[in-house]
């Protein structure tokens, strides 16, 4: 295998591995947020230990996503110097901003917001949570700006195979960056109200009824129902987006080889490449047409029109369609648990087994988005402005290979001990409930910080 | 030189990437060595050793992101050139990197059992990170020589900075802790200085020997009488640490955090040495930082953004460690 093909897979590898961890910190941040501000307003103590338990889950997120990003940062130059060579006049300075207004913020806070509850007074603890969750969230925009200018470039001008700025606005605000933003904003919400709803109804079936289990629970489940249909209405937007911009990639998306009026939405097919066509088809009657224009002859294009330049239809197909059933799972899940949690006050079984596995649901989805989003810009690294296969640099294949094998070893033992730390804490939590003192605090005290107030 | 922005702005990027390089080899170097000096620890130090490094390491690698950052923004040509030749030497820091943040994290969250495996992950990494950027190091002096000779001083620089950063660790500790830890120390201060000397020693040598353009640099008249304030003064504040250790820890703890300040101006010396070899190449003898930068416009939007935030970073960043200040105390997330 060539250095391209491996270098994509490399960077494929540390991209999905990275991008785990930045979605659950994004919203999490926030819902850390919400426990203090509801400590701070109600005093009642199980806010406090639901804050405890979560902030430990940020913090290990926090550490994965920092070394997993720093990774990335590198790889920019060991694997695909030319990206910065032809567009580093765009990218740098996005870059740049990330780590000047985020990142720093983050890092320098995140002491302050693990460790220094009894350090500083409440009012600065909590004003170190709002830095945090402001900061990641920041990151985001910077990353989400480059990565849409990545998908859909404007605001530059090309002199001597080189991109120039010509207008920054333009270049953040691209045609597609606030879909995308809006989009990803929403997977890091889910994402994490899944894994607390999850975790929490794992203490559940360990028999935890504690006040912090219940708080954490009904959060992270209404949190879910409501955001759920947004995120389905945002999608649906953010599609309408990429056909606008990037119809080639919706064509891939949906499997459909010819333009034309009354396109069937194809449920289950094999797409085959080569011959141009889908096996073992299943479709609904115009369903393509009505999603995408929203009238049974809206034209919808094809794959025949893009030869040579458009993505590879299977796994763009295929990954499309995992997120979106995740999704509706999501839907169907969050809300007959909010059903029962506001009707009954309480969860039956079986849904609380379901939850359990469906914590990692967000994680599944993102990854599908990312995969359609990402593999959907092929064959460019920067669309209409810069091929792939026009960045990779010198390095020999069989380097690329012996590092891929060795990243792919690490993310995978990384995850396994990840997980096993979640489960761990989770059932740390049941075991420990409301009844045993916070640790290191008399419970007394615990409403009166000992420092600065 | 005419001074015009697209002469100047290379230049305060260079100053700028130099800064972030310097902060972050003196931050995190005492990071690193802590987690070298894990090998030499026992089981209740490692937690005060963490407890002394818990609430800073996550800001402190962050210089790190931004002077990689800063070489990939400003200097896009030579962020290429550099990381294509070093390929597997940064691909051996990544790993050490990812290694220690992870089992940073993972050694306080996990069942008792398995902390001493994650303590050893730990130790390992810090080791993995040093002895890489020494190693790059070595070969970016010699000018990304990648032949045996270049290896083969990779290889010294890469035991010296480790070395360097062991002493630096050690210094920290000092600062941090006080009783039996604190005496261990310096014992330990005492053998890492020996090591970082002989390291920078062997840089400063190697680095004008290796270039003749280098040599010229240090060796005219009438610069060497300029620059002779940079290895004097660095050998006397080596000598003077070296007796200091003999008298620490102090009555009362004065002078605990001497130790550390005391490297890092002999770091600060050093640093200023091979910056002032190497200007005003960015990779050596082969792309000026002018030749290297992107261009003029972008590097004026992110210094527009530096000026405003930088004062601001270094403001909380000291805030940080006030709020942290004094002896290190058991780590809890409460």
């Amino acid at each position: 295998m060539d250095s391209l093909i491996l270098s994509r897979m490399q960077f494929g590898a540390n991209i999905s591995f990275h991008i785990l961890f930045p979605t659950i910190t994004i919203a999490l941040g926030w819902v850390l947020l919400f426990f203090k501000l509801r400590y701070n307003a109600t005093n009642d103590s199980a806010w406090m230990r639901a804050y405890f338990t979560w902030v430990k889950v940020f913090a290990l997120s926090f550490a994965m996503g920092v070394v997993s990003g720093v990774t990335m940062s590198f790889q920019f130059g060991t694997n695909w110097p030319g990206y910065m060579q032809h567009v580093g006049n765009i990218a740098g300075p996005l870059l740049a901003y990330e780590i000047l207004t985020a990142f720093f913020l983050e890092a320098a806070f995140l002491g302050i917001m693990l460790f220094g509850f009894r350090r500083v007074s409440n009012r600065v603890h909590t004003l170190a949570t709002v830095l945090v969750a402001g900061g990641t969230t920041l990151s985001a925009f910077w990353i989400i700006a480059l990565n849409s200018w990545m998908q859909t470039p404007a605001g530059f001008e090309m002199r001597d195979g080189v991109a120039h700025a010509v207008d920054w606005w333009a270049i953040v605000f691209n045609p597609s960056m606030p879909y995308r933003l809006v989009h990803m904003l929403l997977a890091s919400g889910l994402t994490v109200s899944f894994l607390i709803a999850g975790l929490s109804a794992l203490r559940y079936l360990k028999g935890d009824r504690s006040e912090s289990m219940w708080k954490a629970l009904r959060t992270g489940v209404f949190t879910a129902a409501i955001l759920i249909p947004i995120q389905i209405l945002a999608g649906d937007q953010h599609g309408l987006n990429t056909l606008e911009h990037q119809p080639q990639k919706i064509a891939a998306m949906e499997a459909n080889w010819n333009t034309g009026p009354n396109v069937p939405l194809v449920l289950f097919a094999l797409p085959d490449e080569a011959a141009k066509e889908n096996r073992f088809e299943v479709t609904i009657p115009d369903g393509a047409s009505v999603i995408l224009r929203h009238s049974a002859d809206g034209v919808v294009p094809g794959l025949n029109d893009f030869p040579g330049n458009h993505p590879p239809v299977f796994p763009l197909f295929w990954s499309f369609r995992i997120m979106v059933g995740t999704g509706l799972l999501m839907l169907a899940v969050s809300w007959s648990a909010a059903f029962f949690l506001k009707r009954r006050h309480s969860l039956p079984r079986p849904l609380a087994l379901l939850m359990v596995p469906m914590a990692l649901s967000g994680w599944l989805a993102t990854l599908a988005g990312w995969y359609t989003t990402e593999i959907g810009r092929q064959p460019w690294l920067v669309t209409g402005v810069l091929k792939t296969a026009d960045a990779v640099g010198p390095v020999a294949g069989s380097h690329v290979a012996l590092t891929l094998v060795i990243y792919l070893l690490l993310y995978v033992l990384l995850l396994i001990a990840y997980l096993g730390v979640l489960v761990h804490l989770a059932l740390k939590a049941a075991k420990d409930g409301d009844t045993s003192p916070l640790p290191g605090v008399l419970n007394a005290a615990l409403s009166q910080p000992a420092a600065g107030e | 030189m005419t001074y015009d922005w697209p002469t100047l702005l290379p230049l305060i990027f260079a100053g700028l990437m130099g800064l972030a390089i310097l902060i972050y080899v003196i931050l995190d170097g005492f990071d690193l060595g802590i987690g070298i000096l894990f090998a030499a620890a026992e089981d209740t130090e490692q937690d005060t050793m963490i407890a002394a490094i818990g609430p800073f390491w996550d800001a402190n690698e962050t210089w790190l992101v931004l002077a990689v950052g800063l070489l990939l923004v400003a200097f896009p040509l030579a962020h290429g050139v550099i990381l294509t030749a070093l390929y597997i030497p940064v691909f051996v820091l990544l790993v050490g990197l990812i290694l220690r943040g992870v089992a940073f994290d993972f050694r306080a969250k996990v069942p008792a059992g398995r902390k001493h495996r994650w303590n050893r992950i730990f130790f390992l990494g810090s080791v993995i990170a040093s002895l890489a950027q020494g190693y790059m190091l070595g070969v970016y002096v010699l000018g990304l020589d990648i032949g045996p000779g270049g290896m083969a001083f990779g290889v010294l620089v890469a035991f010296c900075l480790a070395a360097a950063y062991a002493a630096m660790g050690a210094a920290w500790v000092i600062y941090k802790t006080e009783g039996e830890l604190q005496k261990k120390a310096v014992l330990w201060l005492r053998t890492a200085l020996v090591l970082t000397a002989l390291g920078m020693a062997a840089v400063s040598l190697a680095t004008p020997f290796a270039s003749p353009r280098i040599f010229a640099k240090w060796f005219g008249w009438p610069q060497m009488l300029y620059l002779s304030p940079l290895p004097i003064l660095s050998a006397l504040l080596f000598l003077w640490l070296w007796r200091q250790t003999f008298h620490l820890p102090r009555p009362d703890d004065r002078h605990s955090l001497t130790p550390f300040l005391t490297l890092a101006a002999i770091f600060a010396l050093g640093f200023a040495g091979l910056a002032w070899s190497f200007y005003p190449y960015v990779v050596p003898d082969r792309l000026t930082i002018w030749q290297a930068a992107s261009a003029t416009e972008s590097l004026a939007i992110i210094l527009a953004g530096t000026v405003v935030v930088l004062p601001i970073i270094i403001f909380y960043s000291f805030y940080a460690y006030r709020v942290f200040g004094g002896k290190a105390t058991d780590l809890t997330y409460d």
